[in-house]
């Protein structure tokens, strides 16, 4: 059996490789659902920016449906909606995406998961990225969702609720990530 | 997911194959590993699905880096094949790589790096290619130089090639770097010492092949990817 092979930090020096115009955009004109936007800033242990990291996103569509073969719910498919996205941070640390918010996705056993999307976390100084969750707030679905029942901490696990901002011309979303120390993020092994 | 349910879920890391993450040889650790432990999220459809980012948004195939803005880069041109499998020795087909690399002289191709070497015009040091049916993958480049990164007194980083894979699910995404053999930075390198495994930590480091030397043009080097295999239980405990 061949052996795993280890993780090495993304480094520096990545942005010309990975990133390209458009993939902080997950919608397009005939996307189904909710248009919202995320933002945030990624600080480290000392509270300044991290301004050379690179966030994915993966998230089911409006319907709560995966655009994956392993998904094999009975819900529609939306063929203008695939689900990844892919962002670097700025000189402020900050990284915004626009997308729809998901609909609920099962969980294991008979449970149902709340809305949410899978966020992954590479920088420099990373070694192995870093997995979290971002979820909603004022979603009641929450109360139930058998991950967040995970974090028994409520201030750990108000690190993964993302909080809407006033005055936005889409719904748009904060969800900060801190690396380590005060308001440190939850991060998950999976 | 039902109760009937039998999608697969990814198995355990074995324990040494990645770095912890505070890895303070590591400067750059200090200040962003986390200071918690992780919590475990036994996978749920979230993890076991994962994108399969199309050309549109990761860019159209790139297996020659060779050949950049009309004209040929400069330095020892390489030759790099593998196959990406998962820990079952199953092939990985339809696996995205995407791949970046330092030029000869151990300069990137990028604003922030600021090593006092040249940049090379024909050379961007960055492409893609998928994995086909049988899990192989294969693109041609330059051999990277070492480069000083300042971590410690007089810190070099080993030749080295960046590789990014998206594999089935959010479970199996790997970053990681590929070493050349017999590289005399290796045993000084904190990033590919922050490894604890020894084995996993020879894995990193590709093989010279003569089989895939190609006469009068390049050095054939292989480098196998493995992913985390499946276990084929129910999702329900
Ligand atoms: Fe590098």
């Amino acid at each position: 059996m061949p052996g795993l092979t280890s993780s090495q930090t993304v480094g520096p020096f990545f942005h010309e490789a990975l990133l390209r115009d458009g993939q902080t955009t997950l919608v397009k004109p005939a996307t189904q659902g909710v248009r919202i936007a995320i933002e945030g800033i990624v600080t480290d242990g000392a509270g300044a920016p991290v301004t050379d990291a690179m966030l994915e996103i993966w998230q089911a569509n409006g319907a709560g449906r995966y655009d994956h073969p392993a998904d094999t719910q009975d819900k529609p498919i939306d063929p203008a909606f695939h689900g990844f996205g892919r962002a670097g941070t700025d000189k402020t640390g900050h990284y915004r995406f626009e997308t729809i918010r998901p609909g609920a996705v099962p969980g294991r056993g008979n449970s149902l998961q709340a809305p949410h999307i899978a966020v992954t976390l590479f920088t420099r100084g990373l070694l192995l990225h870093l997995t979290t969750r971002l979820y909603f707030a004022g979603e009641p679905l929450n109360d139930t969702d058998p991950v967040l029942a995970l974090v028994p901490d409520e201030a750990a696990r108000r690190t993964l609720i993302a909080t809407p901002v006033a005055g936005t011309a889409i719904p748009t979303y904060r969800f900060d990530i801190r690396l380590q120390g005060d308001g440190e993020t939850v991060f998950f092994e999976i | 997911m039902s109760e009937t349910d039998n999608s697969e879920i990814y198995s355990d890391v074995p324990a040494g194959t990645h770095p912890a993450y505070a890895s303070p040889a590591y400067k750059s650790t200090i200040l962003r590993a986390p200071s918690r432990p992780l919590i475990r999220l036994p996978q749920t459809l979230t993890e076991v699905t994962g994108p399969r980012p199309g050309a549109e948004t990761v860019g159209p195939t790139l297996a020659d880096f060779t050949k950049c803005h009309g004209g040929e880069a400069v330095g020892e041109r390489i030759i790099v094949t593998g196959r990406v499998l998962d820990e079952d020795g199953r092939a990985v087909p339809n696996a995205v790589l995407e791949i970046w690399q330092a030029n000869a002289a151990g300069r990137y191709n990028h604003p922030v790096d600021r090593h006092d070497a040249p940049l090379d015009p024909h050379f961007d040091g960055s492409g893609r290619v998928t994995t086909a049916e049988d899990g192989a993958y294969r693109f041609q480049s330059i051999k990277p130089g070492a480069y000083p990164w300042k971590n410690h007194h007089n810190a070099w980083r080993p030749n080295h090639i960046h590789f990014s894979l998206f594999g089935p699910g959010v479970a199996t995404r790997l970053i990681t770097q590929m070493y050349f053999p017999g590289d005399p930075l290796l045993p000084l390198d904190p990033i590919y010492n922050s490894i604890p495994d020894a084995a996993a930590r020879a894995r990193l480091v590709s093989t010279f092949d003569i089989d895939v030397t190609q006469p009068e043009y390049a050095l054939g080097y292989r480098f196998d990817i493995v992913l985390r295999g499946r276990h084929a239980t129910p999702m329900e405990q």
